[in-house]
């Protein structure tokens, strides 16, 4: 253990009994054009204690911490620091308040072309009372305490390098420990981990554990199950902007889990309407492919003519699964066969060449192109077979956009109108119309249903069916069991890059799916 | 800082719901027309003053010679249009521009090669930039704006390094003491000089390359494939489209026209002049960031950098027959740089 010890959090709201909370929060809400994302959240986070947030894309989860962050100052609701009632007018006041948060994209918080010391030093001099003019010597002085504080183990060679010069985790380490100068109340954590090896890893989980000895409270951010059952003593799940279930140790992570991903009616297999398919060729045959780094291999079968439902939380591997078969990506090893041919795409277009085709998770960054028309977006791939001599034949462009619009139900007035007038659920049956030009081998819908209204989600789930009754291999990738039993002949569940259960669809009921993913650590099972 | 503080914003927070978007009332769909007309209006316009009020404006001469001193301008713009098509940006125009007056005055008056052969070369040597650019770019990653600024200095450089830093003029006495055997020759002088008609040559070559241009982006798979990139280079990348070669493409196109637009200055100056090309780049960037506000589009199109550049043109000429001083022209080029910067980001709803 160190001497110099992170002192006491900033004296300037009078010291409350050590029973009052770090830091709570009374009926906070927040709203954006009418939209609610945060609903009357109420939420004690105690001194020495590290309260696990859990909730699914889209819950309210970053809406929380950028209230908590002094981003959002219109909030509704009460926050109190040690028992007073604040208001977080901004990042600054924020932190001068003792709130700290290191976000998950941490290349924001360094300053590259400075030195570690510098960069650690960064904090304190955008306080009020620090002479602004701090020397080298000073610099060094201060980072010399913190690295002590936080037995970083950084000697001055370490000190003095370019921040550039750093790996993924010491920047890391290095972003909390200037959040950590500071000698911070509240210390949010955003997915510390995701960019993290597990020796990293556990790094971080001891200093997490010696900032809870010194009082420091902790909101902890993650998806990763077996982390918070080894660190959290508390956890509280957001769904839709609301609390849904609050615990204390020992967790029940079914109960949990389904209060994150949903309790509506349940639901067996492919909708009961509709009668199962059955693929019986493979398609796609993938052999010792890590899905994340550092995991096991995994061996998969896709079937043509059934639709697979892949669930599994943020993290889990799926976008790398289907990223993987389309080309944009690479597998790090293994094999892939699609029809019993080697399959080794280099880019999406050799995948599609194949007739392999993916609707990627987030369709404004990766599908849409702005400004466009329905029709224009909807036969980009396609180009070369709606041109004559390179010419782009308008006729046979807008045909297709009004078969389209015919065949998925697209709400627009007609196939010029620009893509940006139509709404969520529209846009994806637009990307996903665009392979339908020509018959698909394989299908990759990832994330297929996120902000898609329920119609739009009945249609394209119908279509993907219709398409896997053709003889396409569909697969459907969620993080909202629901969504895929709804759809899926098959499904499987995938937990840090590993699959955890592969069933027929009428065999998963959502208790099921849910008990596979929250069965313990994936350390234990994974080998 | 009491309870009701701090509660109070949020209600503020929910008020943009109760004002959904509101249908466009006559303001706004005023400011509609003049976003997408007024362009067109005050070329019209201008014109129309002029033609009343200058007789020398009057004759076929006036509008023709008007066209002529913007077709190179215009040309290079529509290189710097495609490249902005693709999201990129090529200010090595002007220098590819005064290569080629130096490439044809070496090719034909120093080795004593007739027209045709020097045409080749300045076009090759326009190409050959642009595929220096595309590996720059494309290859090396390196920003589009730092590298064609690059090849820019690079290009300016090199080709002093070739006439020894002197202008090349039939009849020149050598490093060598011999007299430069060739002369600039009839048929290349006529790129410029000679006229179809009424019609002057190199206005000819601007209408021809201003109809292939836009066909050419509008009209076939290719250009909508480079507006695709331009818009949103990773969903071009997921649609299967090869980004990189689309991009070099765009490139080696920007570098051939800017060497037209090279062969017409060679012909006009009628030597090899060291400076040429230089006042052109920020002309044809201009040109086509006025371009882009044209029928109120907000993005790079071909017809706007031709009609922008038919405007400036209409200025400049102007400007000179009424007497002003040249350095007026600035002014007036940056004024209407600014109003159509104006248009496309502060006034159009069209956002790029």
């Amino acid at each position: 253990m160190s001497r110099t010890d992170i002192p006491a959090p900033a004296a300037r709201i009078a010291d409350a009994p050590d029973e009052t909370p770090a830091v709570s929060l009374r009926g906070v809400s927040m709203g954006f054009f009418g939209k609610t994302v945060l609903e009357s959240v109420s939420l004690d986070v105690a001194r020495g204690s590290v309260v696990a947030l859990l909730g699914a894309n889209g819950a309210g989860k970053s809406t929380l911490i950028k209230v908590l962050s002094g981003v959002y100052p219109q909030h509704g609701g009460q926050v109190r620091v040690g028992g007073e009632p604040v208001a977080l007018r901004s990042p600054t006041e924020a932190q001068r308040l003792g709130i700290q948060t290191v976000h998950q994209r941490v290349g924001e918080g360094i300053l590259p072309g400075m030195s570690v010391a510098e960069n650690l030093a960064f904090g304190r001099l955008a306080k009020r009372g620090v002479n602004p003019l701090m020397g080298t010597r000073a610099t060094l002085e201060h980072a010399r305490q913190v690295q002590a504080s936080l037995d970083l183990a950084w000697d001055d060679s370490v000190l003095r390098r370019d921040v550039a010069d750093l790996g993924i985790s010491d920047r890391q380490l290095l972003v909390l420990a200037r959040a950590l100068a500071t000698s911070p109340r509240l210390l949010i954590l955003d997915e510390p981990t995701s960019a993290l090896s597990a020796a990293e890893a556990e790094r971080l989980f001891a200093i997490i554990e010696r900032l809870r000895c010194k009082g420091i409270a902790v909101l902890y951010v993650s998806h990763r199950l077996g982390e918070i059952d080894a660190l959290a003593d508390r956890l509280v799940v957001l769904r839709d902007g609301r609390l849904t279930d609050q615990q204390t140790k020992p967790f029940d992570w079914e109960t949990a889990l389904r209060a994150m991903l949903g309790a509506g009616p349940e639901l067996n297999g492919a909708d009961s309407s509709e009668s199962e398919l059955r693929g019986e060729r493979v398609a796609v045959a993938l052999r010792g492919v890590p899905l994340l780094s550092g995991r096991r291999p995994q061996d998969l079968d896709l079937y043509a003519g059934e639709v697979t439902g892949v669930v599994g939380l943020l993290g889990a591997g799926k976008s790398e699964l289907a990223r993987g078969l389309f080309g944009a990506e690479r597998f790090a090893a293994g094999s892939v066969e699609l029809d019993g041919a080697p399959y080794n795409p280099k880019a999406p277009r050799d995948a599609i060449r194949q007739r392999v085709f993916l609707v990627p998770e987030d369709r404004h960054a990766d599908a849409l192109i702005p400004g466009w028309s329905v029709a224009h977006n909807l036969s980009l791939p396609f180009l070369t077979s709606f041109a004559r001599a390179g010419l782009v034949r308008g006729q046979a462009e807008s045909d297709l956009g009004r078969r389209t619009i015919d065949a998925l139900g697209i709400v627009t007035r007609d196939e010029a109108t620009p893509i940006e007038e139509l709404s969520g659920g529209n846009q994806q049956k637009v990307v996903v119309g665009r392979w339908m030009v020509e018959p698909p081998r394989v299908l990759l819908l990832d994330e297929p249903f996120r902000g898609v209204d329920i119609g739009a989600r009945r249609d394209i789930g119908r279509r993907a069916r219709e398409l896997a009754g053709n003889g396409a291999a569909v697969v459907v990738l969620s993080a909202d069991v629901d969504e895929v039993l709804e759809v899926a002949d098959r499904v499987l569940v995938l937990v840090e890059g590993v699959i955890r259960l592969d069933v027929r669809g009428r065999e998963a009921g959502r208790d099921l799916v849910i008990r596979a993913i929250s069965q313990g650590d994936p350390k234990e099972t994974g080998k | 800082m009491t309870a009701t503080s701090a509660t109070e914003p949020a209600s503020t927070a929910e008020s943009p719901a109760a004002a959904p978007t509101a249908e466009p009332g006559d303001g706004r769909r005023a400011q509609d027309l003049v976003v997408r007309y007024g362009f067109i209006l005050v070329t019209v316009a201008l014109f129309a003053f002029f033609l009343s009020t200058e007789p020398a404006f009057r004759d076929s001469n006036g509008l023709f010679s008007t066209l002529r001193y913007i077709s190179v301008t215009a040309i290079l713009g529509l290189g710097v249009t495609i490249t902005m098509a693709v999201g990129g940006m090529d200010l090595s125009v002007g220098a590819v521009a005064g290569l080629g007056v130096m490439v044809a005055a070496e090719t034909m008056v120093i080795h004593n090669q007739v027209g045709a052969v020097a045409i080749v070369a300045v076009l090759a040597s326009g190409a050959l930039v642009g595929l220096l650019n595309a590996l720059l770019i494309v290859v090396l990653r390196i920003p589009d704006m730092l590298a064609t600024l690059g090849t820019m200095f690079v290009i300016q450089g090199l080709k002093l390094v070739l006439v020894g830093g002197q202008s090349v003029s039939p009849g020149m006495t050598l490093s060598n003491g011999n007299t430069a055997p060739g002369v600039f020759t009839p048929d290349f002088l006529d790129i410029d000089r000679g006229t179809i008609g009424p019609v002057p040559i190199s206005v000819v070559i601007f209408a021809v390359l201003t109809i292939l241009a836009w066909v050419f982006m509008a009209r076939t798979r290719w250009g909508r494939v480079l507006y695709a990139i331009g818009a949103n280079p990773q969903a071009a990348r997921l649609a299967g489209i090869r980004v990189g070669l689309y991009r070099s493409l765009a490139y080696v196109l920007s570098g051939l026209l800017a060497s037209v637009g090279g062969l017409i200055l060679a012909a006009r100056i009628g030597q090899g002049d060291v400076s040429a090309g230089t006042s052109q780049l920020l002309e044809a960037v201009a040109v086509a960031l006025v371009g882009t506000s044209v029928l109120g589009r907000n993005r790079p199109h071909v017809w706007g950098t031709a009609l922008g550049a038919v405007l400036i043109g209409i200025i400049s000429t102007g400007a000179t027959i009424r007497g002003l001083s040249y350095y007026w022209q600035d002014v007036f080029e940056g004024v209407v740089l600014l109003t159509a910067l104006v248009f496309s980001f502060t006034l159009s709803r069209r956002r790029a």
